[in-house]
Formats: C-alpha cells, sequence, structure tokens
C-alpha cells in the first residue's frame, strides 16, 4: 500500500488549473493555425486571425487565454493499492481554491437557486475512477459555460438506431449555431444509462485533437460526422464557412433493450486540460 | 477595416452592414446575466440607473480579476442570447448597440431595427486580445456582483464584426 499525502495532491491541483486555464494545448493551437490556413469566408478567417493573436497575447503578458476559467472539472485515476492520508475532496478543492485565488482567474461558480457566488470557485466537480496499481493520475479541465450550455442528452428509442443518433448530434449542432464558440470539439456518449452517456461524452473532450479512436466503427463515424457539421457551414465563431469542429470523439457502451441513450457535450477552442500522475 | 468612435452617430448606425469587421473606440458599459436582472427591476421600479442608457453600449461580458499592473484582466464577450428577454426593452430606451457573441432571438432583431441600432460580435474566447485594447476600466455599479459588475471601460480600436445591422441582417444567417 502506497501512501500519498493530501498535501501533495492540492499543490499537484492547483498547479494542473494555473497551466490549463492560461492557454489551451498545443493540439489545439495547431488546429486554429490549421483552419486559419484553409479557411476562405472572410469574417471567419478573420475571427481565427484574432484567436491567433489572443494565444500570442495571452503567452505574453499572462492573462488567460479566455476570460471564462471555468467550473473546475477534475477526473481521478486512483490505483486500488493507494491510500491517502486526509480527505481527497478536501485536497482537490484546497488546490481549486489556492488556483484560483492567486492566478487571478474568474470565480463562476455559484448557488444554483440563490445565484450567490462562492467566490473561490469552488465546489469542483469531481470523478473517481478505481483502478489497478499505486499511481493516482489527476486530470484538470476548467470548463466554460459558453459551450457546456449547448449540450444536450436524448433518451432515444432503439428504433431510432443509428440514423436517429447522427440526426440528433447534427441537430444539437443546428441548435447551438455560433453559441459555444466554435471551432468546438464535440464530444459524444452513446448508451450505457442516463448518467454513463453524459460522462462518456464529458471524457470524449479530453482526447487530444487528431487522436485516433480505436474502435474502427466509431473511428468512421467519427469522419462522418465532423465533416457532416462542417458541411453545414455555420463555420468558425458561427461566421460561415467550413471550420466549425476540429473533432469529434465518441465513446460507446453497452445499454439496455429498451433504450438508446445520446449525449451531446460541446467543448469551445478553450479546449484546456493538463493531467499529472503522482 | 472600419474604424468607429463611440457615440456611434445615427448615420454611423444606419450604414453598418453585417459581415463588416470594424474597430471600436471609446466608452462600454459592461452587463450581463446578474447585472441585467438587477438593471430590469431597477427600471420597473422607476428607480435611476447607474449609468444613461440612452446612447450608451453595453459589452455582454465578465473579466477576470485585476491583475497587478495591468487595467483589465481577460475580458472576451459571453454568449448574447441570455440576454434576449432584456435586450429589447434597453434598446427601446435608447440604447445604440450591444457587444456580444452568437445569434439573438427574432424581438432582438425586430428591436433593433426599430431603433436604428446594432449588434457587433466579438470573437469569443479572445479575452487577452480584447483586454489589450482596453486603457481605462472602471467600476460603476454593483460591486459585489464581482466579476458580474457594471464597469466603465474605454476602448482603444477592439475588434468587432457587425452581426446584426439596422435593417435586421445577420452574420450568424444562413
Amino acid at each position: 500500500m502506497r501512501n500519498i499525502e493530501a498535501a501533495e495532491i492540492t499543490a499537484a491541483v492547483k498547479s494542473l488549473f494555473l497551466e490549463a486555464c492560461r492557454m489551451p494545448g498545443a493540439d489545439v493551437l495547431d488546429a486554429i493555425k490549421n483552419a486559419y490556413e484553409n479557411e476562405t469566408c472572410a469574417p471567419a478567417k478573420e475571427g481565427l486571425r484574432q484567436l491567433l493573436l489572443n494565444a500570442r497575447i495571452a503567452k505574453e503578458t499572462h492573462m488567460p487565454y479566455c476570460q471564462d476559467t471555468g467550473m473546475a472539472v477534475v477526473f481521478i485515476e486512483i490505483g486500488q493499492d493507494v491510500h491517502i492520508s486526509g480527505s481527497l475532496e478536501d485536497a482537490v478543492n484546497a488546490g481549486v481554491r489556492e488556483a484560483y485565488d492567486t492566478g487571478y482567474l474568474r470565480k463562476s461558480v455559484l448557488n444554483p437557486i440563490s445565484r450567490k457566488n462562492t467566490n473561490d470557485n469552488t465546489p469542483a466537480v469531481i470523478h473517481y475512477d478505481i483502478v489497478s496499481g499505486d499511481g493516482l493520475k489527476i486530470s484538470a479541465a476548467p470548463k466554460g459555460f459558453g459551450s457546456e450550455n449547448m449540450s444536450r442528452i436524448a433518451m432515444l428509442k432503439p428504433s431510432d438506431g443509428l440514423s436517429g443518433i447522427k440526426s440528433f448530434v447534427i441537430e444539437s449542432v443546428k441548435a447551438a449555431g455560433g453559441s459555444p464558440c466554435p471551432p468546438v470539439v464535440i464530444g459524444v456518449g452513446i448508451g450505457g444509462t442516463f448518467e454513463k452517456c453524459a460522462l462518456m461524452a464529458k471524457k470524449q473532450l479530453l482526447r487530444e485533437i487528431g487522436s485516433v479512436n480505436p474502435d474502427p466503427f466509431l473511428a468512421g463515424l467519427e469522419a462522418e460526422l465532423k465533416n457532416d457539421i462542417n458541411a453545414l457551414g455555420i463555420g468558425a465563431m458561427g461566421f460561415g464557412g467550413g471550420s466549425y469542429c476540429f473533432a469529434v470523439h465518441i465513446s460507446a457502451y453497452p445499454t439496455h433493450i429498451a433504450g438508446l441513450p445520446v449525449a451531446v457535450n460541446f467543448q469551445c477552442h478553450a479546449a484546456r486540460h493538463a493531467s499529472i500522475t503522482l | 477595416m472600419t474604424d468607429l468612435t463611440t457615440p456611434l452617430s445615427a448615420d454611423i448606425r444606419k450604414n453598418l452592414r453585417a459581415g463588416m469587421s470594424v474597430t471600436l473606440s471609446g466608452t462600454v458599459y459592461t452587463a450581463r446575466d446578474a447585472a441585467h436582472a438587477r438593471l430590469y427591476e431597477m427600471i420597473r421600479n422607476g428607480e435611476a440607473l447607474p449609468f444613461e442608457v440612452s446612447g450608451s453600449g453595453i459589452y455582454y461580458a465578465g473579466p477576470c480579476p485585476d491583475m497587478p499592473g495591468r487595467v483589465i484582466n481577460s475580458c472576451g464577450p459571453t454568449t448574447s442570447s441570455r440576454m434576449n428577454a432584456y435586450a429589447p426593452m434597453l434598446y427601446d430606451m435608447g440604447l445604440h448597440f450591444v457587444i456580444g457573441k452568437g445569434p439573438v432571438s427574432p424581438e432582438v432583431r425586430e428591436a433593433i431595427v426599430r431603433n436604428n441600432a446594432v449588434y457587433f460580435a466579438a470573437v469569443g474566447g479572445a479575452g487577452a486580445l480584447i483586454a489589450s485594447h482596453i486603457i481605462e476600466a472602471q467600476l460603476v455599479a454593483f460591486p459585489d456582483l464581482g466579476a458580474e459588475a457594471i464597469r466603465r471601460l474605454t476602448f482603444d480600436h477592439v475588434p468587432l464584426i457587425v452581426a446584426v445591422d439596422s435593417r435586421g441582417s445577420s452574420v450568424y444567417d444562413r
């Protein structure tokens, strides 16, 4: 049994959010550059130019790339041979609090009914997976709500089938239009139960842009949907053209004989995440 | 690229066309969800507002907390459609323009046409770029709202796109 101190987890979470909230990953910046070079629709091309400039200014000034530094989503893979000294949940929230406080990051989290802000961006949304071994992997994924608000879930009927799944994804994109800050990454969950489906869609947002789905059928479906979505002409920022989505990432899981859940989770171009294994 | 300065004259507002790239300099007030809810209550109660809406422009934005040595921290636009319920009333009170991102409702577009107003889109997520074009920022009202407080900003050539023009055309129409 390996022991990990709660303080070590707090320090790791703090440094992950400080890193992730400032700048999207290299895969995103490459994808923006690529879209800019290939885009022919003038307003969309101008928007993409501004995003490249924005990344440069964010780097030079240390201002966050986007002011919506999100709700703190944390994925933890904890080895079954690990013991934590102290409260894991408290340790994670302490790390979030320190990062948002010292990093001049926006505190966007509040009571859903009273709308009273917690003023430190806690609590985080934490997902735990228990895995084999004695490692502890922490992934920080600050999630902006311009894109989160456009996300949808449907409990389709088995008779809706594959074409129903595709239609729901396309209809979700049409309904979202220019609002979720495209170019976006679209995470799709197919199957499982209501909550499993949504969580699969969310986890797909952590995949690197350009990574190939290990399931050949899903890899084909991802390519087809990406193509169909970009052909809608909504475009970057919703200003037109063919740069609406960088990637569609899909995960599937067995479901019940009576059901066909499908979840669509939007991720804006400020696709920020960082991971560490302790 | 057309360079605009506030206040925007009736002629200028009339001649802007959806899809045009512009830069904007001059005074703009930030207000988003919570500030709009309060402004709406104040208007219903006949109270004096913290700034003169007529002839002004509102920027749907809530910046990151102030950083030492900078006028304002990252400050990009938020989704305009969440303010659909409030925008027509404010345009009818003489608001010249709004800056946000994403499509707005048919009711908002009608109000823009009715008032010879305009809706600009800033590039969503370009918070650091926009902040670098803001040369003055002052808290005006609702400091308890934090990021959602009303601030008076002075823009210096903030890049925008005309999203809905005074004829009701939209850059988001396909």
